[in-house]
C-alpha cells in the first residue's frame, strides 16, 4: 500500500503548484501534488510566457528579481528546456503621457534594484526598427524575455517527480480537514492523504477552497484572448508591450525562435469554473490583429493561425493571495495571480518552498496575505 | 428566420433549394470562387472542357447540381471565396479577402465537406507528392496534371476514380498502389453491394485502367518515396508476398479516404462522438443531420462520409430537419422518404470503411525520423517522445508538449497520423487519445482583415 502521508500537499498542478513542489524537494521535504485533470492545464497553458519584470507593482519586485535569477537556472534545475529567452522586454509609448508614466516608473524601480533604458527618436529606431513609425517611447528591460508556458509546469512537475515528489494527476480534491495530527484531503477517485502542511495554488478554483476554510477572497474567473500568427523569419528579440491606461487597446506580442508571433490582451472574456471552458471572443481577435498590426507593422502581412483563452483567477486588486492563511495553522496560499503569474512562478515555488521549511519566505511577500481581504 | 448553410457542394446547394422552396433566403457561404464543392468542382470560366470530361459518368449530375443552383441564385444570400471562421453566439464571423462579416443566423446548416486522409511516410513531404483531393483539382479546376508519370497510392474509391480521371486525360499513369487487400473487398462485397450501380462503376473504372495495361496492386505497404534532385523519382513499396519493389515517377497522388471537416461543429461546442468504422471523431447528430446543439445541423461528408449522392439527400433532410425545428409545416413522408433512400447509403460507406480500411496499423512502422507534422516540423519520433518520454496520455497534451497539430493546419493534414502514432506509442485505442480541439480561425485569417466599419 502506498503512504498517503508527506510533509506538504499541495492542491492543483499548475506552474505554481509545480514549481513549489519542485522546491521543497530541494529543501527535502516531502510533497504529494494533487492535479485534477493534467499538469499546467487550464490558466498555465494558456499563458502568453511573459518573463517581464518592469511595469509590476513595486513591491512585487523582489520577488520577481527572485524568480528571475530562478529562470537563468531553470533548464539546468530542470533538465528540460523550457525555451527561456532572456531577449529583452519594451514597453512602447504611444503619447506623452504614457512616455511622463514610463519615465516615472523607470525612476521609481530604480530603488528596487530593476535598471530600465528609455529610448527615443532615432536610437529607438535603430534598435527596435521593427517598431510602428508612431511609437514615441519605448522603455526597454534588457534581462527579462519569455519562455513557453506550454512546456514550463509539465517540466516543473516531471523534475519535482524525478526528484521524488509524489504528482497525482486526474485526482480532483474534494476538501481539506484539519484534526489533530494536521490536514487530510479527500480526492476523488485516488483516496485521501494526510499532511502537516496544505498549499493550495488551484488558480481560479483557488477561492472555493479557502472559503471552504474560512477565508473569501474577491476572486472572479475570466479568460485572457490569445492568439499566435504564421511564422516570419526570427527577428523580434524583445517582448513588447503597449503602454495604454485602456485595457481595449492593451496588447503584448512576442516573436517565438519559430518565427510565429504570440499575441494578447484587450478586454478579458468570460471563463466557467465549472466547464472549465473559457471564451474567446473572436472580435477580441479582430481588435488585436489592427492594435498588432499599429504596434508590429511587418506582422500585417501575416495570418493568424490559432486563437486560445484559459481560465484564470482575478483578484479585485491585481494581485495574488500568497503567503501563510491568516486563519488556519498549516495552511499556505499562492494562487489568482491575476493573468501575471508566469515571470514569477519560479520565485513563489522557491519563497513558498523556503516558508514552508524555514517560516520565513526570504523575501517580502506581505501585500500578498491573504489576510488583507480578512 | 435567418438560415446561414455553410457550403456549396451537394448537400450544401440542396440544402439551400430546400430552404427556398419553403420561402427561406438563406445565406450560403462558399469558400471556393464557384459553386459545386470539390466532387462537383467547376472550372474557370474561360475554359471549355465538356462536362463529361470533367466528371465522367457523374456529368449528369454535376450538371443539374450546377443548374438547380444558379437557377437558386436570385433568391439566396451567396458568398463565394468566404471562410467562415469562428463564431459566437447567434453570429457567424465570415472572411472574404480583407473583409470580415457579421452573419447573425437563427439555424445554420454545416455542410464543409471533407479532405483526403493521410498517413505520412519517409518522403512524403518531397514536392511532386499531392493528395488526391488536389491532384483532383489540378486536373477539374486547371487541367493541369500533377505529373506526366504518376503513381497513385493508397486505399478508397477516390485512389481508382483520381487514376482513371488521370488516365482519361491522357497521362501516363504508372500504377495503383493500394493498401487494402482483395480480400478486404471481398468481405465488403455483401454491404457494397447496397448501391449495385455505385459498385458496377467502380468496377468499369477498374476495367478501364487495367484495359489501359495500368498497373493495379492491391495489399501493399507504403515504403519511402525515392527523391532525385529534390523531386520525386519513384515510389518503393512491398508488394503483397512481401518483396521490395521500385516503380519509377515523376509524381505522387496519396489519399487514404477522407476525413469529415468538423472545426465548425467544434466551434459551435456540438458534442462529438468516435466512429468506430472510420476510426474519426465526428460531430453526434441524429438521423435527420441535427447536431447537439440546438439549431445547428450537419450535412454532407462534413457529417459523415457517404459521397455526393447521399450529401444531396442529406442536404435536403437537414433543411427539412432545420424547417420542422422552426415550426413549418414539413410533410412527413418527405423526410421519411429521404431517410430511407439513405440507409443504403449508409451501408455502401460501412462497405467501403471496410473494403478499403484506413491503414491505422501503418502508423507503428512510420520511422521516427519520417514528418508527421509539416507545419511544426514535427517527426512520429517526436509524438512518440511526448507519448513515452513526456508521459502525454491524450493528443492535445502530446500537442502542448511537442507541438504536432499546432500550425496552419491545425492538424487537418495531420491529426488522424499523430493520433495514430500516439495511441500505438501508448498501447491504447486511438479513441483513447481523443480528439485535437478546434480553435478559431478555421483556416489562417489575414492579419489585415476588418469589419466594414472598424479603422483600419
Amino acid at each position: 500500500m502506498i503512504e498517503n502521508k508527506a510533509d506538504v500537499i499541495i492542491v492543483g498542478g499548475g506552474v505554481m503548484g509545480t514549481s513549489t513542489a519542485f522546491f521543497l524537494r530541494q529543501r527535502g521535504l516531502s510533497v504529494i501534488l494533487l492535479e485534477r485533470d493534467l499538469l499546467g492545464q487550464a490558466a498555465s497553458n494558456a499563458s502568453f510566457g511573459n518573463v517581464r519584470r518592469q511595469g509590476r507593482f513595486l513591491p512585487q519586485l523582489a520577488l520577481a528579481h527572485r524568480s528571475r535569477a530562478l529562470w537563468g537556472e531553470l533548464n539546468t534545475l530542470l533538465g528540460a528546456d523550457v525555451e527561456f529567452m532572456p531577449s529583452g522586454h519594451i514597453r512602447v509609448a504611444f503619447d506623452e503621457i504614457q512616455a511622463a508614466k514610463a519615465e516615472q516608473y523607470a525612476r521609481d524601480a530604480a530603488p528596487y534594484g530593476l535598471d530600465l533604458e528609455l529610448m527615443r527618436g532615432n536610437a529607438m529606431r535603430d534598435r527596435f526598427p521593427f517598431l510602428s513609425p508612431k511609437a514615441l517611447m519605448a522603455s526597454y528591460s534588457p534581462t527579462d524575455g519569455h519562455a513557453n508556458p506550454r512546456l514550463t509546469s509539465p517540466a516543473f512537475g516531471h523534475a519535482a517527480r524525478r526528484d521524488g515528489a509524489r504528482i497525482v494527476e486526474n485526482a480532483e480534491v474534494l476538501g481539506i480537514t484539519r484534526d489533530g495530527e494536521g490536514f487530510v484531503v479527500e480526492t476523488k477517485g485516488s483516496g485521501s492523504f494526510r499532511a502537516p502542511m496544505v498549499q493550495v495554488s488551484a488558480g481560479a478554483w483557488g477561492r472555493a477552497l479557502s472559503a471552504a476554510m474560512g477565508e473569501d477572497v474577491p476572486l472572479e474567473a475570466a479568460s485572457p484572448q490569445m492568439g499566435v500568427t504564421e511564422p516570419m523569419p526570427y527577428r523580434i528579440e524583445p517582448v513588447m508591450g503597449v503602454a495604454t491606461d485602456r485595457i481595449e487597446d492593451v496588447m503584448y506580442a512576442r516573436q517565438v525562435k519559430r518565427g510565429n508571433i504570440v499575441f494578447g490582451g484587450g478586454r478579458r472574456g468570460a471563463a466557467d469554473l465549472v466547464t472549465k471552458r473559457a471564451t474567446l471572443d473572436p472580435m477580441s481577435t479582430l481588435r488585436q490583429m489592427s492594435h498588432l498590426s499599429g504596434l508590429l507593422p511587418p506582422a500585417a502581412k501575416l495570418r493568424i493561425i490559432r486563437t486560445w483563452g484559459g481560465v484564470e483567477g482575478y483578484l479585485r486588486d491585481d494581485l495574488p493571495v500568497m503567503g501563510t492563511s491568516g486563519k488556519v495553522p498549516g495552511l499556505f496560499y499562492a494562487f489568482g495571480f491575476s493573468g501575471h503569474g508566469f515571470q514569477l512562478a519560479p520565485g513563489v515555488g522557491a519563497t513558498m518552498a523556503e516558508l514552508m521549511a524555514t517560516g520565513s519566505p526570504g523575501v517580502p511577500i506581505e501585500p500578498f496575505s491573504i489576510k488583507r481581504f480578512l | 428566420m435567418a438560415v446561414i448553410v455553410i457550403g456549396a457542394g451537394p448537400a450544401g446547394t440542396r440544402a439551400a433549394e430546400r430552404l427556398v422552396k419553403d420561402g427561406i433566403r438563406p445565406v450560403v457561404i462558399d469558400e471556393s470562387e464557384r459553386q459545386g464543392g470539390q466532387i462537383y468542382r467547376r472550372q474557370p470560366d474561360n475554359f471549355r472542357r465538356p462536362p463529361s470530361a470533367l466528371y465522367g459518368s457523374e456529368a449528369g449530375k454535376a450538371v443539374a447540381l450546377h443548374r438547380d443552383f444558379e437557377a437558386l441564385r436570385p433568391q439566396i444570400d451567396y458568398r463565394p471565396n468566404t471562410l467562415a471562421w469562428g463564431v459566437r453566439p447567434g453570429t457567424l464571423l465570415t472572411v472574404s479577402g480583407d473583409s470580415v462579416e457579421e452573419v447573425a443566423y437563427d439555424q445554420m446548416i454545416i455542410a464543409s465537406g471533407a479532405t483526403d486522409r493521410i498517413m505520412p511516410f519517409p518522403g512524403w513531404t518531397v514536392p511532386g507528392v499531392f493528395s488526391l483531393g488536389a491532384a483532383q483539382i489540378a486536373l477539374k479546376a486547371q487541367a493541369c496534371a500533377i505529373g506526366s508519370a504518376p503513381v497513385f497510392l493508397g486505399t478508397g474509391p477516390l485512389l481508382y476514380l483520381v487514376a482513371w480521371q488521370y488516365l482519361k486525360a491522357g497521362v501516363a499513369v504508372q500504377g495503383i498502389l493500394d493498401t487494402s487487400s482483395f480480400r478486404q473487398r471481398v468481405f465488403a462485397l455483401k454491404q457494397l453491394a447496397a448501391r449495385p450501380r455505385t459498385l458496377i462503376q467502380g468496377m468499369r473504372y477498374l476495367a478501364d485502367l487495367k484495359r489501359a495495361r495500368v498497373r493495379v496492386e492491391t495489399g501493399i505497404v507504403p515504403l519511402r518515396v525515392d527523391a532525385k534532385d529534390g523531386r520525386v523519382a519513384g515510389i518503393a513499396w512491398r508488394d503483397r508476398s512481401g518483396r521490395e519493389q521500385l516503380t519509377h515517377a515523376d509524381a505522387l497522388g496519396m489519399g487514404y479516404g477522407l476525413r469529415s471537416e468538423t472545426q465548425l461543429a467544434d466551434l459551435l461546442k456540438c458534442d462529438f462522438s468516435f466512429d468506430a468504422r472510420a476510426r474519426q471523431w465526428l460531430p453526434t447528430v441524429d438521423m435527420d443531420g441535427r447536431s447537439s446543439v440546438r439549431g445547428v445541423y450537419l450535412a454532407g461528408d462534413g457529417a459523415l462520409v457517404r459521397g455526393a449522392d447521399a450529401a444531396e439527400l442529406a442536404g435536403v433532410l437537414a433543411a427539412c430537419a432545420a424547417l420542422a425545428d422552426a415550426g413549418r409545416a414539413v410533410p412527413g413522408h418527405e423526410m421519411q422518404a429521404l431517410r430511407d433512400k439513405l440507409v443504403p447509403m449508409s451501408r455502401f460507406r460501412n462497405g467501403l470503411e471496410a473494403g478499403f480500411p484506413w491503414p491505422s496499423a501503418l502508423a507503428a512502422t512510420i520511422p521516427d525520423e519520417t514528418m508527421v507534422c509539416r507545419c511544426e516540423g514535427v517527426t512520429a519520433g517526436d509524438i512518440r517522445h511526448a507519448a513515452k518520454g513526456l508521459d502525454a496520455p491524450e493528443l492535445n497534451r502530446a500537442k502542448s508538449l511537442m507541438r504536432p497539430g499546432m500550425g496552419r493546419c491545425q492538424g487537418r493534414m495531420c491529426g488522424l497520423a499523430a493520433a495514430e502514432i500516439l495511441a500505438a506509442a501508448r498501447g491504447v485505442s486511438v479513441e483513447a487519445v481523443g480528439r485535437l480541439r478546434g480553435a478559431a480561425p478555421v483556416k489562417p485569417l489575414p492579419i489585415t482583415a476588418r469589419l466594414p466599419d472598424s479603422v483600419a
